[in-house]
């Protein structure tokens, strides 16, 4: 696999502000990592230190090998960039969009038409692709940017809160996309301050502070440092004894009896299938079985409810 | 640190864009009817005026261009005032306007160098002024054969010719100046504003002002006030202070190549007069050479205006 994206003591001032303080992170090739936190956390001033778009104070980063600052050419050529705010030539239709962006890139005339008809099929954005962008609502100017992306053939994709302002089903339709994306082998860097999102997407999260990732790692890592146990399962089953039989399935810390017949179970892993056994085991007869993701709201909420008071006046 | 590549790639697909874009906005047709009309206006003027006294001119087309009737302006003067406006309607939003549409960080995100957007943007508005100020020109050139019924020679096209190129030279100017502002402010609005002050504090007030600052600094001598004559020192600062403002750069190299007969800009001295027959027009290339100082400066002002411009627009930092 290895690393594509390494930053080191990664450091951003604006004068006697620090807005991203010392971070070191890694990317894996190929997998979804998630930049999460509250507005003016500094994401987006990370990324555009990956990109070479504004210096960094100090640290480095390395992008596929390279240094953004030193080689911003090469660096911008295999990474595809969609900005917070997107926005395209609106008296131009999505076609003549892309292929001014593929002119900047130097694609040739004739691979040019091939690939934007496949970028904006891949999009669903096939038909209005003669329409003028001013047309396009919000969630396909945003689906027109990652079909720029995808017509770069980026082998990293970074994406800035791609999803805020979108409805629930233009979100969902967009993060199918993205799941399309790293099907494919492309790295995502997905930055966002909405939690579920980033939890249905991301195989790693970085959680950012002030300019600081204060906790970095898978979603259930996460949950079993922040809240001690990752996960809970919900068992409905008639028989007897159930709740003595659930508590000595191997994983499961704690049982709880909710109501007649519904237990709750604290697991450090995912244990349905030792308490469907169980449950088989002792006879009883099981009527539902359902487990609680670990979820990354309790570990956000864990995270930051003593600083949150602070960060109000930013997250206006 | 030497940078990777070449800073000027995807500079071709930023003119062609940007020229497109210009030639068809609507701003850009205004701009053309606005020049069109003021310029039949003008030449109508010139053309009635020049009927009535003389075919024997030898420079007939050229007087087309500087000659005046009353209460119109000639040719000149009027392009002197009308191209810094064109100009600045092309350039106030280059950056800026690029900013606010949210494109800018999507187009510096791909693999070019923010000098190809400035010089492609730079080139796309120059070649934008030099189509329209060539159609101008034909135009003219066919007015004067339609109504004054004589055929250019070869040194008038090649004096008007002259005129075309400090035309779009002096438009670079007001050109870089507008890309300049538009770097600065983000509002459009604002770089507009600030660029239509500056054009009129240059071309109108600035003449208006020269000659009081002149005659602060170098006070008149009563001897030569006395005579009822002007102080060469005060008119040499007047002179000096008339030449900032490029509007006066172009009037005076017009001056210089479309009347022959000037034989130096600004006060002339007995000596330079020696062995001159007065009223005799001058070779082109002499001509060509009094004008030279004055289009020297135009390309200076121009550099000059575009490299800040140029600074500035490489030390912002771009958030969409
Ligand atoms: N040019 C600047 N000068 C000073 N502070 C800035 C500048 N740009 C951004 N910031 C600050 O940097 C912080 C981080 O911003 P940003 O990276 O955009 O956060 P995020 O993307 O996480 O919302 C914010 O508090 C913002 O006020
Ligand atoms: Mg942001």
């Amino acid at each position: 696999m290895g690393t594509v994206i390494t930053a080191h003591g990664l450091t951003k001032r604006y004068g006697s502000a620090t807005v991203v303080a010392g971070i070191d992170f890694a990317v894996d090739k190929g997998e979804t990592f998630g930049l999460l936190g509250p507005n003016g956390s500094g994401k987006t001033t990370t990324i555009l230190m990956m990109l070479g778009l504004t210096e960094r104070s100090a640290g480095s980063v390395d992008v596929l090998g390279q240094d953004p600052m030193r080689s911003p050419l090469s660096v911008k050529r295999r990474v595809g960039y969609l900005p917070d705010s997107i926005g395209f030539y609106d008296n131009l239709t999505a076609v003549e969009n892309l292929a001014y962006t593929a002119r900047l890139m130097g694609i040739g005339s004739a691979e040019r038409r091939e690939r934007i008809a496949k970028a904006l099929a891949r999009v669903r954005l096939s038909d209005v692709a003669e329409k003028r962008v001013g047309t396009f609502s919000h969630g396909m100017r945003q689906r027109l940017g990652l079909a720029e992306i995808i017509m770069k053939r980026a082998e990293i994709a970074i994406l800035d809160e791609p999803t805020s302002g979108l409805d629930p089903q233009s979100t969902a339709d967009f993060l199918d996309l993205i799941r399309e994306l790293r099907g494919e082998g492309v790295t995502v860097l997905l930055s966002s301050h909405l939690l579920d999102q980033v939890q249905r997407v991301c195989d790693r999260v970085a959680l950012f502070q002030s300019g600081r990732i204060v906790l970095m790692g898978s979603v259930a890592e996460l949950a079993r440092k922040v809240l001690g146990a990752g996960f809970v399962v919900e068992v409905e089953a008639e028989g007897t004894d159930l709740e003595r039989k659930l508590a000595a399935v191997p994983g499961v810390t704690a049982v709880e009896t909710v109501a007649p017949d519904r237990y709750r179970l604290t697991a450090d892993r995912d244990v349905r299938p030792g308490a469907a056994r169980a449950v088989v085991v002792a006879a009883g007869s099981l009527k539902r079985l359902s487990v609680d993701e670990p979820s990354l709201e309790a570990i956000y909420a864990r995270c930051f409810q003593p600083a949150a008071k602070e960060e109000m006046p930013d997250a206006a | 640190m030497r940078r990777e590549g070449s800073p000027w790639q995807g500079l071709g697909a930023v003119v062609l864009k940007e020229l497109a874009d210009n030639l068809s906005s609507a701003r850009m047709r205004v701009l053309e009817w606005l020049i069109v009309l003021t310029a039949f206006a003008a030449l109508y003027g010139a053309i009635g005026q020049l009927r009535d006294t003389t075919a024997e001119d030898p420079f007939l087309l050229l007087r087309l261009f500087t000659v005046s009737r009353s209460p119109l302006p000639s040719f000149v003067a009027i392009l002197g005032f009308l191209i810094p406006l064109m100009a600045i309607g092309l350039g106030f939003d280059t950056i800026n306007g690029e900013y606010n549409r949210r494109t800018l960080s999507r187009i510096l995100a791909q693999p070019i160098y923010r000098d190809a957007l400035m010089m492609g943007k730079f080139l796309a508005g120059l070649a934008t002024l030099a189509v329209s100020l060539t159609c101008m020109w034909l135009l003219v050139l066919g007015l004067a054969l339609l109504f004054l019924g004589v055929p250019p020679g070869g040194e008038e096209i090649a004096r008007s010719l002259v005129f075309l190129i400090v035309a779009i030279v002096y438009g670079g100017v007001w050109l870089a100046l507008a890309m300049l502002l538009s770097v600065i402010f983000r509002s459009p609005a604002t770089a507009a504003l600030v660029a239509l002050g500056i054009w009129l504090l240059l071309t109108l007030i600035w003449p208006m002002l020269s000659p009081a600052i002149a005659s602060v600094i170098a006070p008149p001598d009563i001897r030569y006030e006395a005579l009822g004559l002007p102080t060469p020192e005060t008119l040499e600062w007047q002179q000096m202070l008339a030449r900032l403002s490029p509007n006066n750069l172009f009037g005076e190299a017009m001056l210089a190549v479309l009347s022959p007969t000037t034989r130096a800009l600004g006060a002339v001295f007995i000596d330079q007069l020696q062995g001159a027959i007065l009223g005799a027009p001058l070779p082109f290339g002499q001509s060509l050479l009094i004008a030279w100082p004055q289009i020297v400066g135009l390309i200076a002002a121009t550099i000059m205006l575009f490299v800040a411009a140029y600074i500035v627009f490489q030390r912002q930092e771009i958030r969409a």
